[in-house]
C-alpha cells in the first residue's frame, strides 16, 4: 500500500477522481459516454504528441519545437492531398515522414552543436515557425477533399435507445500508439538504452552505447509522433491554421511531467502518462 | 621475458603528451595475475592517465608497448580492453540510478547487436550468477538510486564480474565511503582476490593501501618512482615517495594557549541532534571534535554558527551570551565556519578566486556610494593568495581550475578574510592529497599561533591527534570523552573512537 501512495499517479488519480465527481454532480451532461468519448477524442492529438515528449524527457532532453514540426507536417500533408488527392494512409505517411525529418534535424543539431536541447529546440521552433509563415503567408486551409472530411470511425456502438457512440480513428490511434510505445520502452533494447541515457549520460557513453544513434532515435520519434498527431488534429478540426498547435508545447510538457516523467531525465512510464 | 604469462598486464615505456605537457614519462608498470596492486600518487602524478591508457580511453605515444596476458598490443581501445578482460570502475561508478540492480549488472546485454528485444530472464540470470560468484546478495529489482553508496559500489564490481573481467581496476573506490563501509569493501576485494581476480587499486588513503595490497607502484609528476613490496613500506615512507618530501607528522608544541576564553558552550541541547554539550576554547587553542558520522559533531558546529538553533543551553562569546538567529549575525560576531562539502557549500566554482575570497566581506570593500573599490579588492585578494599559498598564476582564474587542496585554501582564505575570532573547520582535508593536506595543517597551526581559537572537526583520528590540543570524542549526540592529545597515543585515541561503535 505504501508503495502505491508513493507514486505520483496515485495523487493524480485522486485529483482526477475529485474533478470527475464534481462535474458529475454539478451537471448531468458530463458523465455520459458520449461526452467522455468527445473529450478524449478532442485531446487525442495532444496525447499522441505527449507520447513522443515522454521519450524525449526520459532520455534527459527536451523538445519545444515539435508543435512547429506538427504544423509544418499539417500544411504539407494538406497541400498534397488537396492538390493531388490521395487517401488517409498517404496523409499519415506524409505527416510521419516530414515529422521524422524535422525531428532528425533537431537530433543532428543537438548532437553536433552540443548545446542544451532547450536552446537548440527553441531555435528550431523559431526557424520552423518562420519558414512556415514565409511559405504559407499565414493562410488557413479548410477545403479538404470529401474523403478526408467524412467521419473516420473505427467502431460504432449503439445503445438500446438508438444513440450512437463512435470511436474515432484519432482516439484509436492514440491508444494503439500508447501500447506500442509502452512495448518499445519496456521490452526493446533501444527503449532501455533511452532510459540509461537519461539516467547517466556519461556512463552510457562509457558502455559504448551509440549516443548519436539514440539521440536521432529520440528526436526522430518525437517528430514522428508530432507528424502523426498533426494529421490526427486535422482530421478532428478539419482546419489547418498556423497557430492551432503552436503554443501548446507547454501543455504537452506539463502533462508528461505530471504523468511522472522527470525533467532531469531517466524516469517516467507509459502507465503513468496514460493516467493524465 | 616481457610476455611471461604470470603477468596479467604489463606496460613498457609508456609515454604520453597532452599538448606540451609530458603526463607520463617512460613508465613501466606490471600487474601479476591474482595480486592486489596499489597505484598511488598525488593529484596530477599521472595515475589517471595511466588508467585511461589501460582502459583504452587514451592512446599512449609511439614506442609504448602493452601486453595483456602475454599478448602484445600497440594501443588499446575501450572495446579491446574490455574483451581482454579489463574493467575499470571509475570513482563515479558509472551506474544508471534509474534502472534496477539486475539491469545495471547485465547492462552489457543492451550493447549486443544480436537481438533488439530485451531478454529480462537472461539478464536476471546473468546478474544472479555474477552475484553468486563473489558471494554478494542484493535485491535484483531494487532501483540503484535507492541503494547506499557501499551497495552501489558492490553493483559496479558485480557488473565488472558479469562482463568476465579478470583484471579489475578501481579508481579511488573509498573516497566517499564511511569507515565501516571501507572495511566491508576491503573485505570484498580480498574475497575477489581469493576467487582469482587481479585488482589494481588506486587510492591515496595510506592505511587502506597497507592493509590489502601485495605491491605498490608510486608515481610522481609523471615519473614512476618505483614498485615496492607492501611489507617494505610504511605510511611515512609512501608519503615521502609520493611527495618527495618529508613531513613533520608530530604534534606541534611550540605554541601558547592564553587564558582568555573565546567561546564557551554550556549544556547545549537540541532534540534529536545532541545533548548536554559543554566545552570552551581559548585563544590560540585547537579543539578537536571527532566521532563517527552521525555523532552530532556537525550539528553542534552549525548551532555555534547560527544555522541550527539549539533548544536549550548557552553560548558565550568572549564572556557574553549570544543567540544567533542567522549565520550573518554569527559572521558579524566573529565566527567562521568552513563546511565539509566545499563544492556545494563553500565555493562558487565557475567564479574567479578573487570573487570567492571577498564574498563574505563585500560590505568592507565598497565606498560611500556602495561601489567596489577595485584597489582594495586587489590588495586583499593578493595578500590572501600569498599568505595561504594558493597556487595560481592569476587570482582571476575560475576556482574550478584549481586542485582540491588549493580549492580548500580558497575556502580558508575566504573565511579568514572576515577576521574571525573563532574558526570552525569541518573535515577540512576531505579529498585533498597529502602535500596539500600538510600545508593546510601548517596553516591551521600558524593561525593558532596568531591566537585564533579553532575547532577542528574530523573523521580522521590522525588529523585531530596531530593538530589538536584537546579532543572531544562524540557519540550519539553526547560528548563521550575528552582527552588531551599530549597524554595519549594515536592508537589509544583510535580505539576510543572506534570503541564507540563496539559498545552499541
Amino acid at each position: 500500500m505504501s508503495k502505491i501512495t508513493k507514486r505520483n499517479e496515485f495523487y493524480l488519480a485522486l485529483v482526477i477522481l475529485a474533478l470527475v465527481l464534481l462535474l458529475t454532480f454539478t451537471t448531468d451532461q458530463f458523465m455520459t459516454l458520449g461526452n467522455l468519448l468527445e473529450l478524449f477524442t478532442s485531446y487525442s492529438f495532444l496525447g499522441i504528441m505527449s507520447a513522443g515528449m515522454l521519450v524525449v524527457l526520459i532520455s534527459g532532453g527536451i523538445d519545444l519545437s515539435f508543435t512547429a514540426t506538427a504544423t509544418i507536417s499539417q500544411y504539407i500533408m494538406s497541400t498534397v492531398i488537396i492538390e493531388h488527392g490521395g487517401n488517409l494512409f498517404l496523409a499519415f505517411l506524409i505527416g510521419a515522414v516530414i515529422g521524422v525529418a524535422l525531428g532528425c534535424v533537431n537530433g543532428l543539431l543537438i548532437h553536433f552543436i552540443k548545446k542544451h536541447p532547450l536552446i537548440i529546440t527553441i531555435a528550431t521552433l523559431n526557424i520552423y515557425k518562420g519558414l512556415l509563415m514565409y511559405f504559407t503567408k499565414g493562410k488557413w486551409i479548410y477545403n479538404f477533399p470529401l474523403w478526408f472530411s467524412k467521419p473516420h470511425d473505427i467502431f460504432i456502438f449503439e445503445n438500446s435507445q438508438g444513440d450512437i457512440f463512435p470511436i474515432s480513428l484519432s482516439l484509436f490511434l492514440f491508444f494503439i500508439l500508447f501500447i506500442i510505445l509502452a512495448f518499445i520502452l519496456q521490452y526493446t533494447k533501444i527503449g532501455r538504452k533511452v532510459y540509461a541515457l537519461g539516467g547517466n549520460r556519461e556512463a552510457a557513453r562509457r558502455m559504448g552505447f551509440n549516443i548519436f544513434g539514440l539521440t536521432l532515435f529520440v528526436y526522430g520519434f518525437m517528430g514522428l509522433l508530432a507528424g502523426i498527431g498533426s494529421v490526427s488534429h486535422a482530421l478532428i478540426v478539419q482546419t489547418v491554421a498556423p497557430n492551432a498547435i503552436i503554443g501548446k508545447e507547454l501543455d504537452v510538457i506539463a502533462a508528461v511531467v505530471l504523468g511522472g516523467a522527470s525533467l532531469q531525465g531517466g524516469s517516467g512510464t507509459v502507465l503513468e502518462l496514460s493516467s493524465v | 621475458m616481457e610476455d611471461s604469462p604470470s603477468y596479467a598486464l604489463k606496460l613498457k615505456n609508456i609515454n604520453k603528451h597532452y599538448g606540451g605537457v609530458h603526463a607520463l614519462k617512460a613508465v613501466d608498470f606490471d600487474v601479476q595475475t591474482g595480486e592486489i596492486h596499489c597505484l598511488v600518487g598525488e593529484n596530477g602524478s599521472g595515475k589517471s592517465t595511466l588508467i585511461k591508457i589501460i582502459s583504452g580511453a587514451e592512446s599512449p605515444d609511439h614506442a609504448s608497448e602493452i601486453f595483456i596476458k602475454g599478448k602484445q598490443y600497440r594501443a588499446l581501445s575501450p572495446i579491446i580492453s574490455v574483451e581482454a578482460g579489463i574493467q575499470v570502475i571509475y570513482q563515479d561508478l558509472s551506474l544508471f540510478p534509474n534502472l534496477s540492480v539486475f539491469e545495471n549488472i547485465a547492462i552489457s546485454e543492451y550493447g549486443e547487436k544480436r537481438a533488439s528485444l530485451v531478454n529480462r530472464r537472461r539478464m536476471r540470470e546473468k546478474a544472479q550468477q555474477a552475484m553468486n560468484k563473489i558471494n554478494v546478495k542484493l535485491n535484483p529489482d531494487k532501483l540503484v538510486r535507492e541503494l547506499s553508496i557501499a551497495d552501489k559500489q558492490v553493483v559496479a564490481i558485480t557488473r565488472a564480474i558479469a562482463t568476465n573481467a579478470q583484471v579489475i581496476i578501481m579508481d579511488e573506490p573509498t573516497a566517499s565511503l564511511s569507515k565501516h563501509e571501507i572495511d566491508e569493501l576491503l573485505k570484498l576485494i580480498i574475497n575477489l582476490q581469493k576467487k582469482g581476480f587481479t585488482i589494481v587499486f588506486v587510492s591515496h588513503k595510506l592505511d587502506e593501501i597497507m592493509s590489502i595490497s601485495q605491491r605498490v607502484t608510486v608515481l610522481r609528476d609523471g615519473d614512476k618512482i618505483g614498485t615496492y613490496q607492501a611489507q617494505e613500506l610504511d605510511e611515512r615512507k609512501i608519503e615521502m615517495l609520493m611527495t618527495g618530501r618529508e613531513f613533520d607528522l608530530n604534534q606541534s608544541t611550540d605554541k601558547k594557549i592564553t587564558q582568555k576564553t573565546v567561546i564557551e558552550v554550556r549544556q547545549l541541547s537540541k532534540r534529536k541532534n545532541y545533548k548536554d554539550i559543554s566545552f570552551r576554547v581559548n585563544e590560540g587553542e585547537i579543539l578537536g571534535i571527532t566521532g563517527l558520522i552521525g555523532s552530532g559533531r556537525t550539528e553542534v558546529a552549525l548551532s555555534l554558527f547560527g544555522m541550527n538553533k539549539p533548544d536549550s543551553g548557552e553560548i558565550l562569546l568572549e564572556g557574553k551570551a549570544v543567540q544567533f538567529k542567522t549565520n550573518y549575525q554569527a559572521i558579524q560576531a566573529g565566527i567562521s565556519y568552513v563546511p565539509e562539502d566545499r563544492l556545494s557549500e563553500g565555493l562558487i566554482l565557475p567564479q574567479p578566486i578573487s570573487t570567492n575570497i571577498i564574498v563574505p566581506i563585500l560590505d568592507r570593500m565598497v565606498n560611500k556610494m556602495r561601489i567596489f573599490i577595485k584597489e582594495d579588492v586587489k590588495t586583499v585578494v593578493d595578500n590572501w593568495v600569498k599568505d595561504i599559498g594558493i597556487k595560481t598564476k592569476n587570482p582571476e582564474n575560475a576556482v574550478k581550475t584549481l586542485s582540491g587542496g588549493n580549492q580548500q585554501k580558497v575556502v580558508l582564505a575566504k573565511w579568514l578574510a572576515t577576521k574571525p575570532k573563532l574558526l570552525i573547520l569541518d573535515n577540512p582535508t576531505v579529498g585533498v592529497d597529502i602535500a596539500a593536506k600538510n600545508s593546510i595543517y601548517e596553516i591551521i597551526r600558524q593561525l593558532a599561533k596568531e591566537k585564533l581559537a579553532i575547532i577542528l572537526i574530523s573523521d580522521e583520528v590522525p588529523e585531530v591527534y596531530r593538530n589538536c590540543d584537546r579532543i572531544l570524542i562524540m557519540h550519539r549526540g553526547r560528548i563521550k570523552e575528552e582527552v588531551k592529545a599530549s597524554e595519549i597515543s594515536e592508537k589509544v585515541l583510535n580505539e576510543k573512537v572506534i570503541g564507540g561503535v563496539v559498545s552499541v
